[in-house]
């Protein structure tokens, strides 16, 4: 009976091993759904719309990726995450992808077991604040008392830039950006600090956006992109060309709405291959030929998903920039589909 | 499995469950190798998950610098100090509110309690409507209802400038601000433990001469004049030492500079804010203690004591309060407890304490996620545990003598 014990227990071992290691892609096709951690409210990136629906631009990826892999992109089960838990959620398999606008570095890449999957948003961490402290420069800021989401890059950003300009600050941590917005505009602290797109999504949602000022200084440099755990290579590469996908739609000017249409009559192989109409890539990776057109067509290319959400004449109104297509003098380039 | 052999009676292995001698044994033996069983698979499907995931078990980042500021320290602290240094201020900060936190709440629900028992009907009832209200809501909600109150109702540091300033410090010493409380704080020259040090010498003699007149007054019913004796004790070598050593102590006043109010000292929002909302429902719980404690003890007691004639306060502070203690002390630990162990909810105003520091920046900068949830759950085991052990010391203090 003792033995019979222990060699369930052996068994019941390894079965839960397998489950933290397993692929996540047969995971993700059993379930019928996509478990995709979001931020917990950013508007323009990740936030309920009016009828309670997930849209956004990191919204988007988790909608590409489901009609990639499941053939509907409405099969995505949201959770927010705040700063603080979205690396657990991810770590701990709550998630089966983590779209938050979370920095790529070197220690969450390595140290933490996580595998980035790419770009989809070249950002920096800037300054905001009330037009009437007169600051033109957020090397003005001594002594000032700064509102920060606690647990991110940018408070480990905030006390090294301060430091190298031999400043003094008062950090006010706080856990979610709608909180920070409220301490901040009740004037709890002089500034708020985060990623230069978060401050523009946040003002765009003030009552006087006017009446505040975002910093000229971007002191950091901060890749934002979905996020994997480390280990299941295969699922890595599927979320990591659904991005590119999106990104070389655009570049090849395939839209949502044409994208059926150039997967007949386009000439242009690279297209084809991409759209399904000549060779298999969906094959090496486990997924269809389709796959990459129903991304497509799930928010639009990435030019698509950037005018809608987080665009010029949206409210966060952000100018692509750094996020232009390689063509164009950005930073947006996907690796050839061959 | 193997037992003793009765004397002249063949043991058979059946007899293990059939015969009420063993059964009890063999149910208990069953039991303890479940649960090891049981135990040994938690650790070894941990072990074999970090493996799987690519994680080492390791305590070594606690020696690695932190990187990120911390606003209400109580010992020096800079982001160029380790993760272990970062995880100690937490814990301190841990111990301010819960020490804050557990005096505020006893003196408020003691009172509290009292009052419920009062014979004013307006007092006893509003007396009731606060247990009602602040026991029947989440303590959350409570910590963010006082930090919303101290962001909305009280000033931004902007306030207090200009020519008609909308806000005025008050007394010119103490700035109550959006952000926290600016207040004088002590600057110490040399020369100050002089005065600290007969202050408290002060302080032993006075509670030295108050045993004095009390073992006096009982041998011989006469009452010394202790008020006055008590005040001279207290403040006259105090004073006298202060001008030998040249005043030491001075205060350092908060002055409004370009953002905020600089020097004296700083009590961050946050702290005021948790501090409050734990106290105020935390003795909501106590003030039913007490009540409780209070009914306990017989009617009879109350009603000897009047026909002494003793005065209705004398009664409560001489004959019920100290009986109604023993029932009392027993449940007020588990609310220490309680508060001590809500207050990791600081991180939900920013509060920076052990589950903030380590249990939060530390572990989301290091994703040492394990480590740190283990390291902090042995702290508020460790915490807890000290907590009941010097009250359950109190409680065999003031616990009936049997003699």
């Amino acid at each position: 009976m003792k033995q019979r014990f222990l060699f369930g227990s052996a068994i019941a071992l390894v079965l839960a091993a397998g489950a933290a290691s397993g692929a996540t892609l047969d995971d993700v096709k059993a379930r019928g759904t996509l478990k995709c951690g979001v931020n917990s409210g950013l508007a323009g990136f990740a936030a309920p719309d009016a009828a309670g629906k997930w849209e956004g631009f990191d919204i988007a990826v988790c909608r590409a990726l489901a009609a990639a892999v499941l053939g509907d992109a409405e099969k995505v089960e949201f959770t927010p995450t705040t700063t603080e838990t979205r690396f657990t959620a991810l770590a701990s398999g709550e998630v089966d992808v983590l779209s938050r606008n979370s920095t790529w570095t070197f220690s969450r890449d390595v140290d933490l077991k996580f595998t980035f999957a790419g770009v989809n948003y070249y950002d920096g961490q800037g300054f905001m604040v009330s037009k009437d402290l007169g600051v033109t420069s957020a090397k003005e800021l001594d002594g000032a008392t700064v509102c920060i989401q606690t647990g991110t890059t940018t408070e480990l950003n905030l006390a090294d830039w301060f430091k190298t300009n031999g400043i003094t600050y008062q950090p006010v941590p706080i856990a979610t950006n709608a909180e920070a917005n409220q301490q901040f505009q009740a004037g709890a602290c002089d500034a708020y600090t985060t990623d230069a797109s978060g401050l523009a999504a946040s003002r765009a949602t003030y009552e006087n956006p006017d009446n505040w000022i975002i910093l000229p200084e971007i002191i950091s440099k901060e890749p934002l992109g979905p996020l994997v755990r480390q280990g299941d290579d295969q699922w890595a590469d599927i979320v990591r060309w659904t991005l590119n996908a999106l990104i070389a739609a655009e570049d090849y000017g395939i839209t949502a709405a044409n994208a059926d249409e150039m997967a007949t009559t386009s000439e242009n192989p690279e297209i084809k291959r991409l759209l399904g109409t000549e060779g298999d890539l969906g094959a090496m990776f486990g997924l269809d030929k389709d796959w990459a057109k129903r991304a497509i067509q799930a928010r639009g290319n990435y030019g698509e998903i950037f005018a809608a959400n987080i665009g010029e004449g949206t409210p966060s109104n952000i100018a692509r920039g750094l996020n232009a297509q390689w063509t164009d003098g950005g930073l947006i380039f996907s690796p050839p589909f061959r | 499995m193997t037992s003793a052999e009765m004397p002249g009676e063949r043991f058979r292995l059946s007899m293990l469950i059939y015969d009420t001698r063993y059964r009890s044994l063999t149910i208990q033996v069953i039991a303890l190798i479940s649960f090891m069983l049981a135990a040994a698979w938690l650790v070894n499907n941990t072990v074999q998950n970090l493996a799987a995931l690519g994680k080492t078990f390791d305590f070594g980042f606690l020696g690695t610098r932190a990187g990120y500021d911390i606003n209400q320290t109580l010992i020096p602290y800079t982001n160029d100090s380790t993760h272990g240094r970062a995880a100690i201020v937490g814990i301190l900060n841990t111990f301010l509110v819960a020490i804050l936190g557990c005096l505020l709440a006893t003196i408020m629900g003691v009172l509290i309690g009292i009052l419920r028992l009062s014979p004013n009907w307006l007092v006893s009832k509003l007396a009731g409507t606060y247990v009602d209200v602040f026991r029947n809501v989440p303590v959350l909600l409570w910590i963010f209802a006082f930090f919303a109150i101290l962001t909305d109702m009280t000033p931004a540091p902007a306030a207090f400038r200009g020519d008609n300033p909308s806000a005025q410090m008050i007394f010119g010493a103490v700035a109550i601000t959006n952000r926290g409380f600016y207040i004088p704080w002590p600057v110490l020259a040399p020369g100050w433990q002089l005065v600290v040090g007969i202050f408290a010498l002060s302080v032993v003699a006075v509670v030295a001469f108050g045993r004095y007149a009390r073992a006096r007054q009982e041998a011989t019913g006469e009452i010394l004049p202790t008020f006055w004796i008590k005040a001279g004790l207290l403040v006259a070598p105090t004073l006298l030492a202060d001008l030998l050593a040249g005043h030491p102590i001075s205060f350092d006043f908060p002055e409004l500079q370009r953002f905020n109010f600089e020097g004296g000292g700083f009590i961050d929002k946050s702290l005021i804010a948790l501090w409050l909302a734990l106290s105020f429902y935390t003795a909501a719980y106590i003030a039913e203690n007490v009540r409780g404690g209070i009914q306990a003890v017989s009617r009879g007691q109350t009603e000897a004591a009047a026909a002494l004639g003793l005065r209705p306060n004398r009664i409560m502070n001489l004959v019920v309060l100290p009986q109604a203690m023993r029932v009392i002390i027993p449940p007020l630990i588990s609310q220490y407890l309680n508060l001590t162990k809500n207050s990791s909810l600081a991180i939900a105003v920013g509060y920076m304490d052990a589950r903030a520091t380590l249990g939060g920046i530390t572990m989301n900068q290091t994703g040492r996620e394990l480590e740190c949830m283990l390291l902090l759950m042995g702290f508020y085991l460790i915490l807890s545990l000290l907590i009941s052990s010097i009250m359950n010391w109190y409680d065999a203090r003031v616990s009936l003598k049997e003699r």
